[in-house]
């Protein structure tokens, strides 16, 4: 090998252990660039992301009666006139199926089972629905129906009426059931594992 | 469908998923056997005109009746009997297009609607660890959005001194960066946990696809904006009909995202989020928010739907798990893989797919006896932290049947685990387990005549 080729050979190997080591990110600048345009209130009034300690509700309110109507009109026709679920999902119900470890048995995810935060629904509906109009429903509509769904729920009463402080009080059901992610995992051994063999397709 | 379905967008879709792949098998088959032009689709006149232009020209010619209708992203061109006895097509301006010849391509998971869907990376057909822009999977809740760039901006605010707005031309000033990094959707197989149920590698793990990015650390926004003590987490939020958003944990945005414009050396493809997506670096999919306009520091998770009633791990104690950033070390076998059929006794190279969301691939093994004894194969340079990394093994077969299986260790000493030991840990609650984040060793079943077939053999 020539002393050029193992220079290189060098340079390469120097390089590339850089380039391992240090995934290419600009070096910091102690100045600002100063690129961009301030923001300003009216900017942010198209967003909506409220945390689940209710800062970032809008002003607003609408009762489950009010929510009703919207429901019939914006949301039954994929979620089911009963909630049951359609081309959308099944929002109330399954309280119950999620503790199994029955793989013939599915656990039913739905609002009233599953969601541990009523501020998710606000948010969720909010930007996202309904699925072909998305944005389309103003803010005391959206309460409206959130109180309608949580009512059908058994969540919250008949006459309810939601607003920012009476959503982010709400209890949902499944409140306490989430755990941090425990992984990595420790596996036990292979041959303490269940076994099978199967042929797919 | 049973509409009926309690977890209808999951669990029904199981069946569905299959079905699909049927369907996109049966047509593969159909279109490698001859085919007259009257099945070309009626939306595209313009390739039928071409295509009786090019029958009259060829003149009964043996290769014009092979090939009748490009596949995506491909030309019909007239082929030659002997291409060195004629000028080639002229150069011109324009984008380039792939051989009329290869037809891979994505395939949808048949899903209620085709806005809220995915479709999977051809990894049968992959070469190398690259997937092309046009190849790569998507996963998109309310469809594709199209945005014009020179009205898109970029929102940074919350917990800062100085809340900032970018267009698309101001983010490209700031210092740029790359990375080749695979993105893996977190709910990659979930159609396996209780049984062997699509048949190719396209349906059991076409989920992940590995880009070249493009674009601006978030450090460098945030350290614009100034970020205020308490911050603990940073909302993103996509621009599409959706509004997809998720909460990303502050030191991991600090420590490694960013935001992409560029793919693969040109600008980021629309399914991937033009003109803008989030990139973080080995956590699952639905993170990498597309079509991002957005980013609030708080101090709290923002508990967003996508973060609560999906993309959290449901176990049989009914607690689920939630915040499962992380893809785990996994591998497969892109070939031989399901529906291939060996061409006989002899020598066949076994070559795949390995990655891990927390590092660098350090060594992967192969067994041909399913699971009994394994031998490292070789790793093909560049070897890159949370990358594809192909792999590859030669093989004599002897003709009986064999089971094909591949696993993968990272640099934490990760062992990517059997499917047995990660139901052991995580149960089954439903035919659809814990839905995400199974990175389970893969079987391959060989039959003594060759079909190879998705198996469960643990």
């Amino acid at each position: 090998m020539s002393i050029t080729t193992k220079a290189a050979v060098a340079a390469f190997t120097v390089l590339a252990a850089a380039a391992h080591a240090q995934p290419s990110q600009p070096a910091p600048r102690s100045k600002p660039f100063g690129f961009g345009a301030a923001v300003t209130d009216s900017d942010l009034k198209r967003f909506t992301s409220p945390l689940p300690d209710g800062r970032g509700l809008p002003a607003g309110s609408g009762t489950v009666a009010q929510g009703r109507t919207v429901y019939a009109q914006s949301c039954a026709s994929c979620h089911g006139e009963k909630l049951e679920g359609g081309s959308g999902d099944r929002l109330v119900g399954g309280r119950g199926s999620l503790v199994n470890n029955d793989p013939k048995k599915a656990p039913v995810k739905t609002v009233e089972s599953y969601w541990p935060y009523a501020t998710t629904l606000f948010d969720y509906i909010k930007r996202a629905m309904p699925f072909n109009a998305p944005g389309s429903l103003t803010d005391d509509q959206v309460y409206a129906v959130s109180a309608y769904i949580l009512s059908q729920a058994k969540i919250v009463p008949e006459d309810a009426t939601l607003d920012a402080r009476s959503l982010a009080a709400v209890q949902m059901p499944n409140r306490n059931g989430f755990i941090p992610d425990p992984r990595p995992e420790k596996f036990p051994p292979v041959d303490k594992t269940p076994h099978t063999s199967a042929i797919g397709g | 469908m049973n509409t009926k379905h309690p977890n209808r967008s999951e669990s029904s879709a199981h069946n569905a998923g299959r079905d699909r792949e049927e369907r996109a098998l049966a047509t593969r088959h159909a279109d490698a056997a001859p085919r007259d032009s009257t099945g070309d689709a009626p939306s595209q006149p313009s390739r039928r005109r071409a295509l009786a232009g090019l029958a009259a020209m060829t003149a009964g010619a043996a290769a014009a009746q092979t090939v009748q209708k490009a596949p995506p992203g491909a030309v019909l061109r007239e082929v030659p009997l002997d291409p060195s006895k004629v000028p080639g097509t002229p150069l011109q301006d324009g984008y380039g297009t792939r051989s009329q010849f290869e037809d891979a391509v994505r395939m949808r998971y048949k899903t209620a609607t085709a806005e809220s869907s995915w479709t999977f990376t051809p990894l049968q057909a992959s070469v190398g660890i690259m997937t092309p822009s046009g190849l790569h999977f998507e996963r998109s809740h309310a469809g594709t959005a199209t945005i014009d760039p020179a009205r898109h901006e970029l929102f940074v605010h919350g917990m800062v001194k100085q809340p900032r707005k970018y267009s698309m031309a101001e983010i490209r000033r700031f210092p740029s960066m790359s990375r080749i990094l695979f993105i893996e959707c977190s709910g990659n197989g979930l159609t396996e946990w209780s049984k062997p149920t699509l048949k190719t590698v396209q349906g059991t793990h076409g989920l992940t696809s590995t880009s070249e990015w493009t674009g601006v650390p978030l450090r460098t926004l945030f350290d614009e904006a100034g970020v205020r003590g308490g911050a603990k987490w940073v909302l993103a939020e996509g621009a599409d009909g959706a509004a997809m958003t998720r909460s990303i944990p502050f030191d991991k945005a600090m420590r490694d995202c960013f935001v992409a414009y560029g793919q693969n050396g040109e600008a980021i493809r629309p399914e991937q989020g033009y003109p803008l997506r989030l990139i973080v670096p080995g956590y699952e999919g639905n993170t990498h928010i597309k079509w991002l306009r957005r980013l609030e520091i708080a101090d709290m998770p923002f508990m967003t739907r996508e973060e609560t009633s999906k993309y959290t791990d449901l176990r049989p104690d009914g607690k689920a798990v939630q915040f499962s950033f992380e893809m785990e070390a996994k591998s497969v076998i892109t070939s031989p893989s399901g529906e291939m059929m060996l061409n006989g006794p002899g020598f066949q190279e076994i070559t795949g797919l390995a990655w891990s969301g927390r590092g660098t691939v350090k060594r992967v093994d192969v067994s041909t006896d399913g699971g009994r004894t394994w031998r490292p194969a070789a790793l093909q340079t560049p070897v890159l932290p949370v990358c594809h990394t192909r792999f590859r093994v030669p093989w004599e077969w002897d003709g009986k049947e064999a089971v094909l299986q591949s696993r993968c260790v990272d640099d934490t000493g990760y062992v990517q685990p059997t499917l047995g030991q990660l139901i052991a840990v995580r149960g089954l609650n439903g035919p659809i387990g814990s839905v995400y984040h199974l990175n389970a060793i893969q079987s391959w079943h060989v039959g003594a005549d060759g079909k190879v077939t998705n198996v469960h053999h643990y």
